[in-house]
């Protein structure tokens, strides 16, 4: 604990310990699975066992009998409820996703009946008993569709392109890029993967009669998006829900779409008006929760002969699964690939087009990083191609085509205006770092094993506000926050928040951002979240929004608190409000040392005494604050050093280096937390993790045994160095930075296993980079030198 | 990931445990440390009527030698042999605590048992490779009394053995010390499951190999032994050429399979490089000679 006399003058860029550590470390933390609930039922979910057909006959009868068994339903007992993802947009064709399937099937995994039963083991017994016939078809995995055998997943979009954008053309791009000194044309891969939070899914229904309320406690990023999907498909006013997120532990994306799973949940509550909870297992949220990522980039890129990039062309495809997740709809990958690919460059001309492809495979929601761990791997393996093929030396040629400190505001051909960063002040450091750490002499050493580095350089935009949502055209369009500050009696500050942070340590982070503008102590700061008859509203915590826009917020209305708070005080102190100052517990009148009243104090006359005060029309001590930017760019450069074994073709990342801009930096050891856990994420992706499918659609890696989650034995150290570009366009100064260390480590890596491998004639493009592709180049990389001898 | 339901079983001798396994049938299991039937019964890949838990039954938690034989009694954790430091294991057997280290994780190595992990035999299983390696004999107790059955003739198939329904592993007795011996093993991560294992012994005298024995892990439904890798090492000089002969022979021997790891060229290099690394671990790292 931090006490007064100690304070900083300033507590942002203090490294405060995270506030939520002490319950989580001690066990009090409190997760879904935590909330008591004694006399609750579990349910569980009869699942489909292929990946398409029709469903010919559901017989429950013997699950229903069996001992222990309260209920079980199908899709037509619910009254066939459904959540609906909608986009505004021509190119956007709208499905259902219905909460049990009912008349076909579009993946394995697929719940088709819940049951709901005394123990989750009585549920899965009773599971075993239920015969569900289906008339299985071929499934359809991949973009090739339309085989002659092959049905249409959704009858609305008989192709399987659910969404298709045009999002930018240039009638002039194909000449330019006919007439480039240099064209690479490439084609960039990665894997489907699951964002694995340690928390799987979870939520317990209650129904209150006293209050006529619905009361879903749900392990969600997004509570109010929750409430929301649920008075829809049950359909009930608003108010009749009351959503709560306690502690979460973990999300990364897959807890900020609406899981069908949670809505069946509060269906069968309000049906039998009895409290009903689910606990997600391991293998469900592997199989059936979200996935992401499965995506192709066909590229071409032209330069001229300095190596300057003179245009770009994209035809991107995301394998979106069987479903557009609500509420923000299979288009979230395929417009951030579109949109914002161009990345740090100055790419010329530019045109791309992106697609959603149904599959049956399970459904995607937006996970970590959304499309830019691809999109910054397609950027910089293309630099590096180029800078090889025209023998520029691969930071040079990024120089020649990066957006520099006199370029901003940038407007790119993407229509996207960066606000300024400091892209190549990063790259530079990085650079010198990398050489100051010695991995050029480790990647020189010559002892059978073969080392590389990769150092690759981007940008990210966060914190989405209202207008730059509003272009994806949703139905539902998130950005603005609302915030609430309130002062009790005895000087100690709530604040709400719309944003739910489940592992960001947000408790820490906004308690600084008001504590400074209180001039108290963010002990006596307390954010309430993750409540929705306790918050008015809020979109919830996804897409690094959270401190800048959430936080933000919390600023703003701290800012007005503090005006009040100081007329209070000058009336106190017969001084002139714009003299007060609060500093230290008190309120101070500049230039009159030793006049001051502590805030406590003020906060006990507001409260007890009010009849003595006469310039304080407004009673108590409350404020509200709103943030909505347009959304700013963070940026950061990567650098992995990596070591490949020839004999197992195993790769291993030996060390990792991070230099990052978030803008003012509120916490750094928080914000270093999210970039390691994020690096580690990344790495994932690039090494180890993939949702594979057999070519009948079922999943192969539905254990963490054959879904492999990197550990620490895997994971390396992060040195991490700060830049501070302060934006100009929030109240604190901050950027976003949730997702930098995801969108970063695939290049990176990638890029440092190509030059690992630079004696074999390397061109790795695709995630995850498996022993069997490495033992592939070296076979193929020796037979070609010993062809040129 | 629950359990279907089943009895719960608790014995406290060997009869007992052979007893209730003759009287409950053929659905019955043995709950030793769990560290595999616990999760096949959760994911309902397993649904024993049955447990038995010999958690309770005294008398087989020991590492002893007989003679050359190192007997390790069917309740050993494996996490007693990764921290032996013992003279009766040193010798000729120093191969088991480095090879223990290979085993998942340090709760799994501190909860499975050595029986367990023969009675499982799953042919990755570190146990399993050193039973061929070292020419074990399974000690099992059945209804009509104990009898031994030897590594060669226990390991039936994947995740099979030559054991009875109604038989007890009571003890493992590896039969053979060794002055060489390594076993090697890849994973992508730490802990895992081996994608591929390999295990060699041998003496030198004279400066060539003799008594070779090559067995691989990961790569048939059994530990498979390999007699013309070894007949191809016998005699042969210990040193490098000569692994990498091994190496090469090894590599075209296994019938290899493709996977979400890599393709069927892939197993086999990675069999051959572990094959060449055994041996090259084994040559420099003597075993103290036998007493």
């Amino acid at each position: 604990m931090t006490t007064e006399a100690e304070a900083p003058t300033r507590w942002v860029g203090n490294r405060l310990p995270r506030r939520e550590d002490r319950r989580m470390v001690q066990g009090a933390g409190r997760f879904v699975g935590d909330v008591p609930n004694t006399h609750a039922y579990h349910v569980a979910f009869a699942r489909s066992p292929v990946a398409a057909g029709q469903i010919l006959t559901v017989d429950v009868d013997a699950a229903r009998a069996l001992r222990g068994v309260i209920a079980v339903f199908t899709s037509g007992d619910l009254g066939d409820p459904q959540l609906t993802a909608v986009l505004e947009r021509d190119e956007f064709v709208t499905t259902q996703m219905p909460l049990l399937a009912r008349d076909r099937v579009r993946y394995a995994g697929e719940p088709i009946v819940v049951v709901v039963a005394e123990s989750r083991y009585i549920a899965e017994d009773a599971i075993e008993l239920i015969d569900i016939d289906i008339d299985e078809w071929p499934a359809v995995l991949s973009f090739e569709q339309g085989g002659p055998d092959q049905k249409p997943i959704h009858d609305e979009a008989p192709d399987g392109v659910l969404v298709d954008l045009q999002m930018f053309t240039d009638d002039r791009l194909d000449e330019t890029l006919a007439e480039a000194h240099l064209l690479l044309e490439e084609t960039f891969r990665s894997g489907r993967v699951n964002a694995s939070p340690m928390e799987a899914r979870a939520c317990l229904a209650d129904w209150q009669e006293r209050d006529e309320q619905l009361v879903l406690h749900v392990s969600t990023q997004v509570p109010h998006q929750v409430r929301t999907g649920v008075a829809q498909a049950l359909g009930l006013p608003e108010r009749r829900i009351r959503v709560v997120a306690p502690d979460v532990g973990g999300g990364f994306g897959q807890k900020c779409v609406v899981g069908r799973e949670e809505v069946v949940v509060a269906a069968v509550t309000a049906k039998i008006r009895h409290a009903v909870r689910w606990d997600e297992d391991r293998q469900e949220n592997l199989i059936s929760s979200f996935h992401g990522r499965e995506q192709e980039y066909r590229i071409r890129a032209g330069f001229d002969a300095a190596g300057t990039m003179v245009g770009l062309d994209a035809d991107i495809s995301c394998n979106i699964g069987a479903y557009s997740a609500y509420p923000f709809s299979c288009a979230v990958e395929p417009l951030m690939a579109a949109s914002e690919l161009p990345g740090v460059y100055k790419v010329g001309r530019y045109a791309a087009r992106a697609r959603g492809f149904a599959s049956n495979k399970t459904p995607t929601a937006p996970y970590r990083g959304v499309s830019r761990p691809q999109i910054v791997l397609v950027m910089e393996r293309i630099m590096a191609k180029a800078a090889k093929r025209l023998g520029i030396d691969e930071i040079e040629i990024r120089r020649r085509n990066t957006i520099l400190a006199d370029d901003f505001p940038y407007t790119g051909p993407n229509g996207i205006t960066y606000d300024p960063g400091s892209y190549m002040e990063a790259l530079d450091l990085c650079v010198a770092e990398v050489k100051k750490a010695g991995w050029y002499e480790q990647r020189g050493i010559d002892d059978g094993l073969l080392r590389g580095i990769g150092i690759i350089n981007f940008s990210e935009r966060t914190a989405y506000g209202t207008a730059t949502m509003g272009m994806r055209k949703m139905q539902m369009t998130p950005g603005f926050e609302v915030s609430h500050v309130r002062m009790d009696a005895s000087g100690d500050v709530t604040v709400t928040s719309g944003t739910c942070g489940h592992g960001q340590g947000h408790e820490t982070t906004f308690a600084q951002l008001v504590a400074d503008r209180l001039g108290i102590s963010p002990d006596r700061v307390k954010l309430r979240q993750g409540d929705t008859d306790l918050v008015s509203f809020g979109w919830g915590t996804f897409g690094s929004r959270s401190l800048v826009i959430g936080g933000g917020s919390a600023a703003v209305a701290a800012r007005k608190l503090a005006d009040q708070i100081k007329i209070v005080a000058a009336e106190m102190l017969e001084a002139d409000a714009g003299d007060i100052e609060l500093v230290d517990g008190n309120a101070t009148v500049r230039g009159a040392p030793g006049t001051q009243l502590s805030i406590d104090e003020i906060a006990e006359t507001v409260h007890f005494r009010a009849h003595t005060l006469k310039h304080h029309e407004e009673y108590l001590l409350e404020a509200r604050g709103t943030a909505d930017p347009p959304g700013m760019f963070s940026n950061a450069t990567h650098a992995a050093l990596v070591e490949i074994d020839p004999g197992t073709g195993g790769v291993r990342v030996l060390d990792y280096i991070v230099v990052e801009d978030c803008g003012v930096v509120v916490n750094p050891t928080i914000v270093e937390g999210q970039v390691r856990g994020g690096v580690a994420q990344g790495i994932a992706s690039a090494l180890f993790e993939e949702m594979s499918y057999t070519p009948d659609g079922q999943p192969q890696t539905g254990t963490f045994m054959d879904y492999l989650v990197p550990t620490a034995s895997e994971s390396p150290s992060v040195a991490i160095y700060h830049l501070e570009t302060p934006c100009d366009q929030t109240e604190t100064g901050a950027k976003g930075m949730g997702e930098g260390g995801t969108i970063g480590a695939p290049a990176a890596v990638v890029s440092a296993i190509n030059d690992a491998l630079r004696d074999y004639d390397a061109d790795i493009d695709a995630v995850p980079v498996t022993p069997g592709v490495i033992l592939q180049v070296l076979a193929q990389g020796t037979r070609l030198h010993e062809e040129k001898l | 990931m629950k359990p279907a339901p089943f009895e719960y079983h608790r014995a406290y001798t060997p009869q007992e445990v052979v007893e209730l396994l003759a009287e409950l049938g053929d659905d019955a299991k043995i709950l030793a440390g769990g560290q595999s039937l616990a999760p096949m019964m959760n994911f309902r890949l397993a649904h024993p009527s049955a447990l038995i838990d010999i958690n309770t039954v005294s008398g087989l938690d020991y590492i002893r030698r007989e003679n050359d034989e190192l007997c390790v009694g069917a309740l050993t954790r494996h996490r007693a042999l990764e921290i032996s430091t013992a003279t009766e294991v040193r010798e000729g057997f120093a191969l088991l605590p480095r090879a223990a280290r290979w085993i998942g994780h340090y709760p799994i190595r501190s909860r499975g048992t050595v029986g367990g992990s023969i009675a499982h035999s799953d042919p990755t299983a570190e146990w399993c490779i050193l039973a061929r390696l070292f020419d074990a004999n399974i000690v099992v107790l059945g209804v009509e009394g104990p009898r031994t059955i030897s590594a060669e003739d226990w390991f039936t198939g994947f995740l099979t053995t030559a054991a009875e329904p109604t038989d007890m592993v009571i003890e493992t007795r590896f039969g053979r010390p060794r002055t060489h011996a390594a076993l090697t093993e890849y994973a992508r991560r730490r802990g895992d499951f081996a994608i591929a294992a390999a295990a060699v012994a041998f003496d030198i005298e004279d400066e060539q190999c003799k008594n070779v024995t090559v067995v691989l892990g990961g790569v048939a439904g059994v530990p498979l032994r390999l007699p013309e890798v070894e007949a191809l090492v016998e005699n042969s000089g210990a040193d490098e050429s000569t692994w990498k002969d091994a190496a090469r022979a090894s590599a075209a021997s296994i019938k290899a399979s493709s996977d979400l790891n890599g393709d069927e060229a892939y197993h086999r290099h990675l069999v051959g490089s572990l094959v060449e690394r055994a041996f090259a671990e084994a040559y420099a790292t003597a075993s103290q000679a036998p007493a």
